[in-house]
């Protein structure tokens, strides 16, 4: 897995109706027609595919990564409950296939949340307050945001530092980018003494 | 000891070792669900780094979301879609390759996975399940830690058996009182959605209990915790009970008359201690809950069939009042205006959460000797080839047709819309499925959800009410 540090990098805001958009599902990030891959890359094809080209297949060239300014964002900003729906892993695979390594939100849905630390993309939780700040100063061009994931902390284009808060374990697998599997198998003795005595004390889970 | 909740008692029960500095178990998996959408970057992860799948025995792989619903004897030949038919392919031969049991399409074992893991008594009491599908969420009405994973995840239970995992929190869900005729466990999923909002359950686990949820039948209970992936919790759950036991009997891979009485006396211990200590707690009175429907976008905006949609000018807090805007104007609706009476050209009944016997036995009480209206094309998709013939054999499928409605084979169907049962642009549909979601159904398709007997109705009369 690629390892996430720091980022610098403009910023897109996912605005409507002149706010940060909330509950951004994955339906939105990525719709299923785009879901029949085998494959992991690829997918930014589909990125918010509703969102940003007309119903005749044309790019909408409102939609803010459609325009020229947002087109290497590297981080998004939205509103709260960011990625509820489903649990599908193509929604962070298209994020990070489209050069988004970071999302700012004031909430995630938790299997998002969860995937998105399996991949090197960085979720961060911030007030609604400050996510709309963040969201004005993301114009494009030279509006450059500094993500640290050491010190965690945020800052804007106006030099304001923003602290976050982020889960100790998510942190860890960002920072070295390791395998879980790998690191889960060196429990590979537990795992099997556990299972042991698990299906001594319950047969029936084991099917004939 | 403190007392301890259901999931408390799972979850201990299942832990392999813990890393108290990152906070993350190892939690053993007992039941690996898997099809063909979120699997094959996983196997192809396992090929990659030359790993097998631990324990085939306790996986069970089912094709069912990107499956036509008609013609499926025809195989994968009759996938007309060949990326869809490309990713079963690939399922196919991973199953093969690894001896991972495999209803395949056209197999009368086969259906959603979620209909199918209760259907064959796999999901039990007290198991861990996992399935790379948000909707997992439904096996927790047996009483089991039941969620979905993402493709990583998938990979690392398939590799290890196991899941890394933090302890979520408690919510107990009390819904008192008993649901008034004609309401069901649908309406009262929708109702609970609509009072916690989508994000209401995050980092809990819920689980649903008091007299209503006692009165439930097991589909029923399996409608309501199929929705707490919608009110945020990624898991629901309801304590086993005599309900629960008399379902499981009999069933294909339940355990048989010898293992039975153990497997029971280990099912009777799980419940949620009288002392033991909630995060959240949300009580509601089930007797209060209407027949409820979704206007919007989202699940939680949801209102009594009998309500009206929000009225802009009332809402204060800019950020909904924006989200309201965004969905009246993607549904057609107008500010204010009563939902019943609108009118709709789509009817589906089925999905994860509506498409067992039960549900279509409501269907079939409504719409007995009835029409479905010219204005409408209504489809019935059964939960798996066993609905679909326990339902032939009751002779449902002669009353449907009759009245008019298409009969199809099991899949998700027009859940989501990967196959090629999808809403056409502008269309309205009344859906008895999950996810309102822009776009789920169909591009620029409006999705009303809604419990199968309301659906039925608006395939009668043609609108919502
Ligand atoms: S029926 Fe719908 S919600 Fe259920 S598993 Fe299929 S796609 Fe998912």
């Amino acid at each position: 897995m690629k390892c996430f540090t720091q980022l610098r990098a403009t910023a897109a805001a996912l605005i409507d109706q002149g706010k940060l958009m909330a509950n951004v599902d994955t339906d939105m990030i990525i719709p299923k027609q785009f879901l029949k891959t085998t494959e992991r890359d690829g997918l930014s094809e589909g990125l918010f595919y509703d969102l940003k080209t007309r119903p005749d297949g044309s790019a909408d060239p409102d939609f803010v990564l459609n325009r020229p300014a947002y087109q290497q964002a590297g981080i998004l900003i939205a509103g709260d409950n960011f990625g509820c729906g489903s649990s599908r892993e193509h929604a962070p695979w298209a994020l990070l296939d489209q050069g988004i390594s970071c999302i700012i939100a004031p909430s995630y849905a938790d299997i998002f949340y969860n995937n998105c630390g399996k991949n090197g993309l960085l979720p961060i939780a911030l007030p609604q307050a400050v996510c709309d700040a963040l969201a004005d100063q993301a114009g494009g061009g030279n509006m450059v945001f500094e993500i640290d994931l050491e010190t965690q902390c945020v800052i804007g284009p106006d030099g304001v530092a923003h602290p976050f808060e982020i889960d100790p374990g998510l942190r860890d697998k960002l920072l070295t980018g390791m395998d879980d599997i790998a690191m889960s198998l060196i429990s590979e003795a537990d795992i099997s003494a556990y299972e042991q005595i698990h299906q001594q004390q319950r047969p029936w889970l084991t099917p004939k | 000891m403190a007392g301890r909740t259901l999931y408390d008692k799972i979850w201990d029960q299942h832990v392999v070792s813990s890393d108290a500095r990152t906070g993350e178990s190892l939690l053993y998996i007992d039941l690996h669900l898997i099809h063909e959408v979120t699997t094959p970057q996983a196997f192809a992860g396992l090929r990659a780094a030359g790993r097998k799948v631990r324990r085939p025995d306790l996986t069970l792989a089912v094709a069912d979301h990107n499956t036509p619903t008609e013609n499926q004897a025809l195989g994968l030949a009759g996938v007309a879609d060949e990326a869809a038919r490309n990713q079963l392919a690939a399922l196919t031969q991973n199953v093969a390759e690894h001896g991972i049991t495999f209803f395949p399409m056209g197999d009368p074992r086969n259906g959603i996975v979620h209909v199918v893991g209760p259907e064959q008594g796999r999901s039990q009491p007290g198991m861990t399940i996992v399935c790379g599908d948000s909707h997992t969420s439904t096996h927790g009405a047996f009483g089991a830690l039941a969620h979905g994973i993402g493709t990583s995840e998938v990979e690392h239970v398939l590799a290890t058996q196991t899941l890394r995992a933090r302890k979520m929190q408690n919510m107990a869900i009390n819904f008192s009182g008993r649901l008034r005729p004609g309401v069901s466990a649908k309406d009262l999923a929708l109702h609970l959605i609509s009072v916690i909002g989508t994000a209401g359950g995050t980092g809990a686990v819920m689980e649903f209990r008091g007299a209503a949820i006692e009165a439930l039948s097991m589909e029923g209970r399996m409608t309501l915790c199929n929705l707490s992936i919608e009110g945020g919790a990624r898991a629901g759950l309801i304590a086993p009970d005599a309900t629960t036991f008399s379902y499981m009997k009999g069933r294909p891979s339940a355990p048989d008359a010898q293992a039975w009485p153990a497997a029971e006396a280990y099912w009777r211990s799980l419940y949620s201690d009288e002392d033991a200590h909630w995060d959240r707690v949300v009580d509601i009175d089930a007797a209060e809950v209407e027949p409820t429907v979704s206007w919007g976008t989202s699940p939680e905006q949801a209102i009594p069939v009998s309500g009206r949609v929000p009225r802009l000018e009332e809402m204060t807090d800019p950020n909904k009042r924006a989200a309201t805007e965004r969905a009246l104007h993607y549904m057609g609706l107008e500010s204010g205006q009563a939902i019943a009476g609108t009118p709709v050209q789509r009817v589906f009944i089925g999905s994860c959460t509506n498409s067992r016997i039960e549900d279509l036995r409501a269907v079939a009480r409504l719409v007995s000797g009835q029409k479905v209206v010219d204005s409408v094309r209504a489809m019935i998709v059964p939960g798996s080839g066993l609905v679909r013939a326990q339902a032939e054999g009751e002779g449902l499928d002669q009353i449907f047709r009759a009245a008019g409605f298409e009969w199809r084979e099991p899949g998700c169907s027009m859940c989501l819309g990967m196959n090629p049962d999808i809403l056409a642009p502008g269309e309205r549909c009344a859906s008895t499925s999950n996810r309102n979601f822009e776009g789920r159904q169909g591009r620029g398709g409006r999705t009303h959800l809604m419990s199968p007997e309301l659906a039925a109705r608006a395939a009668l009369t043609g609108v919502i009410g």
